[in-house]
């Protein structure tokens, strides 16, 4: 048993990467999530880990990049804004198939709103928004302890697929205090990164390494697309999910992040009233549980989406259910007040349930 | 083919044989750069102050993106390159992970003054303790030879065919006198390799900035002036002239800051 502590979203996050052994860590402040790159430079210091606070976005992912290309595990954080920076590095991060951990705490959008939550970047994130043709693992915790866990897991696959991975929250998300125990969890061994990370030269034990998102000109443009096609394919072996109460579900909500906590007290209203709903909350929202969502479509079950944008994740439910159920959408324009500062309402959720059931 | 009258000579020539990948001098130099072009003097300049500092086990290099970026392939170093501009953040992880290498960018002058001149900025803000090698054409040289920050006044590109206008668009930028005012830079010096003497000058530029980098002092910097030819319009032999008359008044050379230690 690891220690109890009441913690928020954010700096689970960091004590998620400590406890996955995360050598360096690269900062912008950018709210809602300063108190991570806070955690960091307090923390990564006395362990004789690296912070280094950069000169912007495009500077952390630079900066991951080049710790990536090392073989050290390396994390940056950063929120809507700030990820619209990155793009650029990110299909760089995908190119050269570097395996590193981006934390995004979603605020409102488009542009600069203010500070508050939502869930507007589900497309960039899950489609790559850079360059080229990439995807990025996303993984999307709804918990405290579940984002501590996350952000250990990611790491873990980052590693094993020589990738990417995005945990993606949302400013709810990362303030929300919640008990946390902090352990070091074990997901399995890893493949070795000898075969590819830079080294010094007198630590070299073959020869000359190259870490290059232009990978394609050495091993033949398309041998390489092929290869990036089918890591991404082996990837679906790790769709995670959580059904709660989805079993005799005629309604299946679905949800991710603060929506799937208001639609689970949802839900646990509509069968108070008899009404039966469920709730399948995708953890990995790419890949994403289509399969699933298509075997619920084929039981008869219609689908209620909630998701605080104006309707992303729809698009890969509509996807799934391949035109054999009814997908149905709560957006942010259901927000309880009309401003930036509102948010979906469990009673919102349960009226529309009512409607569709 | 007889590779062997082509390959670099075997007698000892400092630098050559032990951090030069020589196939690839051999073999794909000539299909990277083009006549006259300077770039790989730069290349190996740095091997041979590598070498003679003692210290090519413990180097590791970034490149940027452009002509500069295929000396990747002929130095014995690991090597990566990033998104355009980005070589100073990626040299900076690097550096904080393993402060006994030494880590060096080479950087063409748009990669380094106008994409990456955040990153620039951001490297010298924090004073790290790399070296970065700037490769100033004073033109974007692998994309066709457009306007870049370090084009001179009156300079003809296919951005400026009517020549750089300062009323439109400015003067050029000064990155080793930039770079110099930076207190956590310990070496700034800018050099050419025009003439002989100048080759000469240059490579104790280089050398030097490496010493500062293995003594721990802050972040050097060199920038190095080189000929285009073909994206000047002229010659090899036009392009020193041009050098000599046009460049180096706009582009002074010389080192513009050398410490031991930085209070």
């Amino acid at each position: 048993m690891g220690d109890r502590i009441f913690i928020e979203g954010n700096e689970a996050v960091g004590w998620g990467a400590l406890s996955a052994g995360c050598d360096c860590y690269f900062a912008y402040p950018i709210s809602p999530q300063n108190e991570i790159p806070e955690f960091f430079s307090r923390e990564m210091p006395k362990r004789g880990k690296v912070f280094v606070q950069a000169q912007s976005e495009t500077g952390t992912i630079g900066m991951l990049y080049g710790a990536a290309a090392i073989g050290v595990r390396a994390m940056t954080s950063t929120s809507s804004p700030g990820w619209g920076l990155m793009q650029e590095g990110m299909s760089n991060l995908s190119g050269a198939r570097l395996p590193c951990v981006i934390v995004l705490v979603q605020r409102v959008g488009p542009a600069v709103q203010n500070l508050q939550h939502a869930q507007m970047d589900y497309k960039s994130v899950t489609r790559g928004g850079g360059g080229g043709d990439y995807r990025n693992m996303v993984l999307a915790p709804s918990s405290v302890q579940e984002t501590h866990d996350i952000v250990q897991l990611a790491f873990y696959l980052a590693d094993k697929y020589s990738n990417p991975v995005v945990v993606l929250m949302d400013a709810l998300m990362g303030h929300i205090f919640e008990p946390l125990e902090v352990k070091t969890l074990d997901f399995g061994p890893l493949p070795s990164k000898d075969d590819w990370r830079l080294r010094l030269r007198g630590q070299r034990k073959d020869g000359k390494h190259i870490v290059s998102p232009a990978k394609g000109m050495a091993e033949g443009y398309i041998d390489y697309l092929r290869n990036l096609r089918e890591k991404y394919k082996s990837m679906e072996s790790e769709i995670r999910y959580e059904g709660y109460m989805i079993d005799d579900a005629e309604l299946v909500l679905v949800a991710y992040g603060y929506c799937a906590r208001v639609c689970e007290e949802a839900v646990n209203e509509a069968r108070a009233q008899g009404l039966k709903a469920g709730l399948l909350r995708p953890i990995t929202l790419w890949p994403f549980p289509y399969k699933d969502i298509r075997d619920k479509a084929a039981q008869g079950c219609k689908f209620l989406v909630v998701e605080d944008s104006l309707g992303q994740m729809v698009d890969d439910v509509r996807m799934g259910v391949e035109g054999k159920a009814e997908v149905s959408l709560v957006d942010i324009t259901f927000r309880h007040i009309a401003s930036e500062d509102g948010m979906i309402m469990p009673q919102r959720v349960v009226e529309e349930i009512k409607r569709l059931i | 083919m007889n590779k062997k009258a082509e390959g670099p000579k075997k007698e000892k020539v400092v630098g050559t044989p032990a951090l030069f990948v020589t196939e690839w001098w051999t073999q794909f130099l000539w299909d990277m750069y083009c006549p006259g072009c300077q770039t790989p003097l730069v290349g190996r300049l740095i091997a041979e102050a590598i070498e003679e500092l003692g210290i090519g086990d413990r180097a590791i290099m970034v490149m940027g993106n452009g002509c500069h970026a295929y000396l990747a392939g002929g130095l014995d170093f690991d090597v990566t390159s990033g998104g355009h501009g980005r070589a100073p953040d990626i040299a900076t992880a690097m550096k904080r992970v393993m402060p006994d290498g030494i880590v060096f960018t080479v950087q063409g002058d748009g990669d380094c003054v106008a994409i990456g001149a955040d990153a620039l900025i951001g490297a010298l803000s924090r004073g790290e303790k790399i070296t970065i090698i700037m490769v100033n054409n004073t033109n974007y040289g692998t994309t066709g030879g457009q306007m870049a920050p370090t084009t001179i006044v009156g300079q003809v590109t296919t951005t400026s065919p009517q020549g750089r206008n300062p009323d439109v668009e400015g003067y050029p930028t000064h990155a080793a006198e930039l770079v110099a005012t930076f207190r956590g830079v310990s070496y700034s010096a800018r050099g050419s390799l025009h003439t002989t003497a100048n080759y000469r000058r240059t490579k104790k530029y280089i050398t030097t900035a490496f010493q500062r980098q293995a003594e721990g002092v802050g972040l050097s910097f060199v920038e190095v002036i080189t000929a285009c030819p073909p994206n000047w319009h002229m010659t090899p032999i036009e392009s020193l002239a041009w050098i000599e008359e046009k460049a180096i008044p706009d582009f002074p050379l010389g080192e513009f800051k050398n410490v031991t230690h930085i209070e």
